[in-house]
C-alpha cells in the first residue's frame, strides 16, 4: 500500500522538531527592538501596559531606560482590552504603569481600586484640568476632536462653526463619523453636559437623518475623506498630521478647529500606577519621565499631540493655542456617563 | 456492536480533561454572570440583544448556504470530473482561508468600496458592499474552504462502487449525484457548515469593517465603550447557547447518516464524468471564485508591499522573527489540538453516549466565542489557579488549542465515520487491548482527517491577534500582532508585508490540505 501521506508527515515532523527547539532557545525569536522595551538596556525594570502603538511611545520609553538604566518591558494591545485585562487580572497583575490612549480605559481600572494615588509632584506637573481630581491617574498628551475635509472639494469658509452645523441639508450624505469609537463617546458625553440630553440626543438623531455615515475608527474616517468617499469627518486632530508627515503636503485631508461652542474637544492619553505594583518608586519615576521636556517634545513633534506638561510647548505645526481648545471635565470619564452616553447614541440611532 | 460498548476508562478521562480545557471561557462567563446575575439577564434578554442575535443568525444561515452552494460544485469538478488543472483548481479555491477576515474586509473595501481600485481603475462605482451584503459576501469567501476542504477529502474517499452501480442500473449523473453521492456527504457537509457558522458568530474584525452590527459588535460596545464586563459576559453567553443549538442542529445531520466503508484498502479511482463543452462554464466559474477571493486581495497586498519595500522601511531579520514565532505558537497549537481532537473525535464517533456527546460539545465553547473573552476568561483562571504559567508560550499555546479544537474535531470525526468500526473489532478480536488498537489502527487510519484538523488549527493559530496580544509573553510579536500595530495607524504599505509572509506560510497546510482530496497518484 502506498502512502501519499510520507511526504508529508516528514514536513509535519521536521516542524514539529523546529517548534520544539525553540522554547529551550528561550521565549521565541526576539524581534528588534522597535518600540521602547526589552532591548536588555539594563536590569529588569517596570512592566508597562500600553494602549498606545510602539511607534506613539518608543522613543519616550527609551529615554527613560537610558536615564534610569533599567529595562521597561511593554504589552501592546488596545487599550480597552488591556483594561478588561487588568480588571481580570486584579493584585496579580504583572503590570506596574498603564497608558491608556482613551479616558474612558483609565477610569474603568481607577473605578475598580487598581490604580495608585500619584505624588504630589506629578500631580503638579499638568494643569488641574488635566488629571484626576482624586489623584489617580495624569494626562500626558492631548488629542483634539476636529472637523477633517477635503480641501479639493471643501473650502474651510463652507465649514460650520460648530458640528451642530453638519446637520445642516448641505452636508446629507456627505459627513463620516465614528459612534462606536470611544473619542466619538466621549465627545458625545461632553455635548450632554454642556447641552443637555435633549439637545444632544436631537443633534445625533438630525446626523443619522442626515445620512452621516458610520466608520469603525478615526483612521477609516480620514482615508475614507482621502479617497473621496465622503467629504468632511469628525475625527482627532493627529491623525491627520501623521497622514501629511506620511503623504507629503499634497495630501488631500486638512484639520478645522471648530471655534463655536463645543466645536473641538481636548482628549487625553493618561497614565496610572497600579496599586498592586511592588515598584512603585520606579513606576512614579516612569511617569514623572513622560512628562519632562524631552518626551513631552518628542510627543508633540512626532504625533503632532499636544504636550499637557506644565511648560511644554505644542508643535509649530499645532496653530490653534491649547488653552482655545475645551478639555472635558475629568467627572465626565465617570462610567455612568459613559454609560449614559452609549444609550443615549443606541436610542438616536447612531449605535 | 461498537454502540453497545462503554468507553475505556482511559479515554473517557482523556476526553473529560479535555472538554474541562476547553470550557474554561465559558466557566469564566458563568463566573462573571452568577456574579450579578439580575443584570447580567437584563443585557442577554433585552430586545436590542434579542434584534441583534436576529441579525446574525440570519447572516450566519446566508454566509453558510452561500458556503455550501460554493463548495458543493467546486469539490466536485476538482474531485469528480475531467476539468483541466483541477488540482491547481484545488489548491487556489482553498487558498482564500488563509486570508484573515479583517484583512480580506479591508481589501474588499479597498478594491469594490467607494471610490476604491475598481472605481479608479474602470470608472464605474461597484454597488454598496456596506452592511448584510457586504458580510456575506466577505465571509463566505474566506471561509467557505471550511466546507470545501472535508467535502474534497470525502468525496476521495466515498467508495466509488456504489455510483458504478447506479450508474450501470442507468441513472444519470445528476440522479447518480442526488441519490448516491450527497447522501454520503451530509456528515461532512454538516460538519463544515458548523465551522462557518461559528466563524461568522464570533468574528469581529470583517463585520465592523464592513458596518454591519453582528452580535459580537454588541459584545465589544459592552467592554470597549461602557467597560461593563457583566454585559459582556451576558452577551458572551448568548452565543454559547447559539453554539450548542447549532451543534445539535450539525449533530442530528451526522446521527442521522452514519456511512462507513472497509478502510481505505479497497480505493479506487472512479471514471471522472467528462464535462466536454461545460468545462468552459466551469473553468469561468473556478476562475471567478478564485479572482475575488484570493487574487484580487492579493493583489491589492502586493501592490502595498511594494509601495513599503520602495520606501524601505522593511527589515527583513524582523520579518524573518516574526514569522518565526508564530510559526511556533501555530505548530504547538496545531500538535495539541489534533491530539485533544482524536480523544474527542474518537469517543463521540466510537462510544456514543449522553456523556461523550456532551464532552463534544463543551469542547466548542471555544470557538463561538470572540478572541477577547477567550483570553479574559484564561487570564482570570491562570492568574488565580496558575499565576507561574501566566503569560508564558505554554499559556498561549493552550489557548490558542482550546479556542481552535472544533476546526480539528470536525474533520477527524469525519474520518472516524467514514472509518468501519469492524476493523478495529477485528484488531480486538485478535487480542489486542482498546489502547492499542486505539495506536495501530484508528489512529493510522484516520490520519487523513486528523491532518486536515491539525492543518486548520495551524492556520487560524497563525492569524489569531487578540488572544496574542494579551495571553503572550511580554516583548513576543508575531506576523499578525505586526499587522495589527501597523494598521492601527494606517499604515497599509508597511503592514503589507507581514501579511504576505503570513499568507504564504499559512498556504502550506493549505496546500496540504488540499491535495488530501487530490486524485489517488
Amino acid at each position: 500500500m502506498s502512502h501519499p501521506l510520507s511526504q508529508r508527515t516528514r514536513l509535519l515532523a521536521a516542524l514539529a522538531v523546529f517548534a520544539a527547539l525553540v522554547p529551550l532557545a528561550g521565549c521565541g525569536f526576539s524581534t528588534e527592538d522597535s518600540g521602547g522595551g526589552s532591548n536588555d538596556s539594563g536590569p529588569e525594570g517596570i512592566t508597562l501596559y500600553s494602549g498606545r502603538i510602539p511607534a506613539a511611545i518608543g522613543p519616550a520609553v527609551d529615554s527613560y531606560e537610558a536615564q534610569a538604566n533599567r529595562d521597561v518591558k511593554v504589552r501592546f494591545a488596545e487599550t480597552a482590552d488591556l483594561a478588561a485585562t487588568l480588571v481580570e487580572e486584579g493584585d496579580a497583575s504583572p503590570a506596574d504603569v498603564f497608558f491608556a490612549q482613551e479616558p474612558g480605559a483609565i477610569a474603568a481600572v481607577a473605578e475598580a481600586g487598581l490604580l495608585a494615588k500619584l505624588p504630589r509632584d506629578i500631580l503638579d506637573r499638568v494643569p488641574a484640568r488635566y488629571r484626576d481630581p482624586e489623584g489617580r491617574w495624569v494626562g500626558v498628551t492631548g488629542r483634539a476632536r476636529v472637523i477633517a475635509y477635503n480641501k479639493d472639494v471643501v473650502k474651510e469658509s463652507e465649514l460650520p462653526p460648530s458640528p451642530f452645523g453638519l446637520t445642516a441639508p448641505k452636508w446629507k450624505d456627505r459627513v463620516g463619523w465614528s459612534p462606536a469609537s470611544s473619542s466619538m463617546q466621549e465627545y458625545v458625553t461632553a455635548l450632554r453636559a454642556k447641552y443637555g440630553d435633549d439637545r444632544t440626543k436631537q443633534w445625533l438623531e438630525e446626523m443619522v437623518d442626515n445620512g452621516a455615515v458610520s466608520f469603525p475608527d478615526n483612521v477609516t474616517i480620514r482615508d475614507a475623506i482621502a479617497k473621496g468617499e465622503i467629504d468632511v469627518g469628525l475625527i482627532n486632530h493627529y491623525y491627520v498630521a501623521q497622514a501629511i508627515g506620511e503623504e507629503g503636503p499634497d495630501y488631500p485631508v486638512a484639520v478645522y478647529f471648530p471655534p463655536g461652542g463645543l466645536g473641538s474637544l481636548m482628549l487625553l492619553t493618561s497614565v496610572g500606577v497600579l496599586e498592586s505594583s511592588d515598584r512603585k518608586p520606579e513606576a512614579f519615576a516612569f511617569v514623572r519621565s513622560l512628562l519632562s521636556d524631552k518626551s513631552q517634545a518628542f510627543f508633540t513633534s512626532s504625533s503632532k499631540e499636544y504636550p499637557l506638561a506644565k511648560g511644554a510647548r505644542p508643535d509649530p505645526s499645532l496653530s490653534v493655542p491649547v488653552d482655545k481648545i475645551p478639555v472635558s471635565d475629568a467627572s465626565l470619564v465617570d462610567l455612568k456617563e459613559i454609560q449614559g452616553t452609549i444609550e443615549l447614541m443606541q436610542e438616536s440611532g447612531a449605535l | 456492536m461498537a454502540r453497545s460498548r462503554p468507553a475505556p476508562v482511559w479515554l473517557l478521562a482523556a476526553g473529560a480533561l479535555v472538554g474541562a480545557a476547553a470550557v474554561l471561557p465559558a466557566a469564566y462567563l458563568a463566573v462573571v454572570v452568577f456574579g450579578d446575575f439580575s443584570a447580567a439577564m437584563e443585557t442577554a434578554l433585552s430586545s436590542r440583544a434579542l434584534e441583534t442575535l436576529l441579525r446574525t443568525a440570519a447572516l450566519t444561515a446566508a454566509v453558510v448556504i452561500a458556503s455550501v452552494a460554493l463548495a458543493l460544485p467546486i469539490g466536485w469538478l476538482t474531485v469528480r470530473t475531467d476539468l483541466p488543472g483541477r488540482r491547481l483548481w484545488a489548491v487556489l479555491c482553498t487558498l482564500p482561508l488563509v486570508i484573515p477576515s479583517y484583512v480580506g474586509a479591508y481589501l474588499l473595501v479597498a478594491a469594490l468600496g467607494p471610490k476604491g481600485m475598481v472605481h479608479d481603475a474602470l470608472g464605474i462605482e461597484p454597488p454598496s458592499i456596506y452592511g448584510f451584503l457586504g458580510a456575506w459576501i466577505v465571509l463566505t469567501l474566506f471561509t467557505y474552504p471550511l466546507v470545501l476542504i472535508p467535502l474534497r477529502a470525502a468525496l476521495r474517499r466515498i467508495d466509488p462502487q456504489l455510483e458504478d452501480a447506479a450508474r450501470a442500473m442507468g441513472r444519470g449523473p445528476l440522479e447518480v449525484f442526488r441519490t448516491v453521492v450527497l447522501p454520503q456527504l451530509w456528515p461532512v457537509i454538516a460538519a463544515g457548515s458548523l465551522l462557518v457558522a461559528l466563524f461568522v458568530i464570533s468574528d469581529f474584525g470583517a463585520v465592523s469593517i464592513l458596518r454591519f452590527d453582528s452580535f459580537t459588535a454588541e459584545i465589544y460596545i459592552a467592554y470597549q465603550s461602557s467597560f461593563d464586563r457583566v454585559a459582556a459576559a451576558a452577551l458572551g453567553a448568548v452565543l454559547v447557547v447559539a453554539m450548542l443549538l447549532l451543534l445539535f442542529a450539525s449533530s442530528r445531520v451526522r446521527g442521522a447518516r452514519r456511512v462507513h466503508r472497509l478502510g481505505p484498502g479497497t480505493l479506487r479511482p472512479t471514471q471522472p464524468y467528462r464535462l466536454g463543452r461545460w468545462r468552459w462554464p466551469a473553468l469561468g466559474f473556478c476562475l471567478l471564485v478564485v479572482l475575488v477571493a484570493f487574487v484580487l486581495p492579493v493583489g491589492v497586498l502586493i501592490y502595498w508591499a511594494n509601495k513599503g519595500i520602495s520606501t524601505g522601511s522593511t527589515s527583513w531579520n524582523t520579518i524573518a522573527a516574526l514569522g518565526g514565532n508564530s510559526l511556533l505558537i501555530a505548530v504547538w497549537a496545531a500538535a495539541a489540538g489534533a491530539i485533544a481532537a482524536l480523544v474527542v473525535a474518537a469517543l463521540v464517533v466510537r462510544y456514543p453516549s449522553r456523556m461523550t456527546r456532551a464532552i463534544e460539545r463543551l469542547a466548542h465553547a471555544g470557538y463561538a466565542l470572540p478572541g477577547i473573552l477567550v483570553a479574559l476568561g484564561l487570564v482570570f483562571f491562570a492568574t488565580r489557579a496558575v499565576p507561574a504559567l501566566y503569560q508564558t508560550i505554554a499559556l498561549l499555546v493552550f489557548a490558542m488549542t482550546i479556542h481552535y479544537l472544533p476546526l480539528a474535531i470536525g474533520p477527524t470525526a469525519s474520518s472516524l465515520v467514514q472509518l468501519s468500526p469492524r476493523i478495529e473489532e477485528a484488531a480486538r478480536g485478535m487480542g489486542r487491548g482498546p489502547a492499542e488498537v486505539f495506536r495501530t489502527i484508528t489512529i493510522p487510519l484516520a490520519r487523513g482527517g486528523v491532518m486536515a484538523g491539525a492543518a486548520l488549527v495551524f492556520l487560524h493559530a497563525m492569524k489569531e491577534l487578540t488572544v496574542t496580544l494579551i495571553l503572550s509573553p511580554i516583548g513576543f510579536k508575531t506576523l499578525a500582532t505586526d499587522i495589527w500595530t501597523q494598521t492601527t495607524y494606517g499604515f497599509y504599505e508597511a503592514s503589507a508585508i507581514p501579511a504576505l509572509v503570513l499568507l504564504a506560510v499559512a498556504a502550506v497546510p493549505v496546500y496540504l490540505l488540499s491535495e488530501q482530496g487530490a486524485a489517488p497518484p
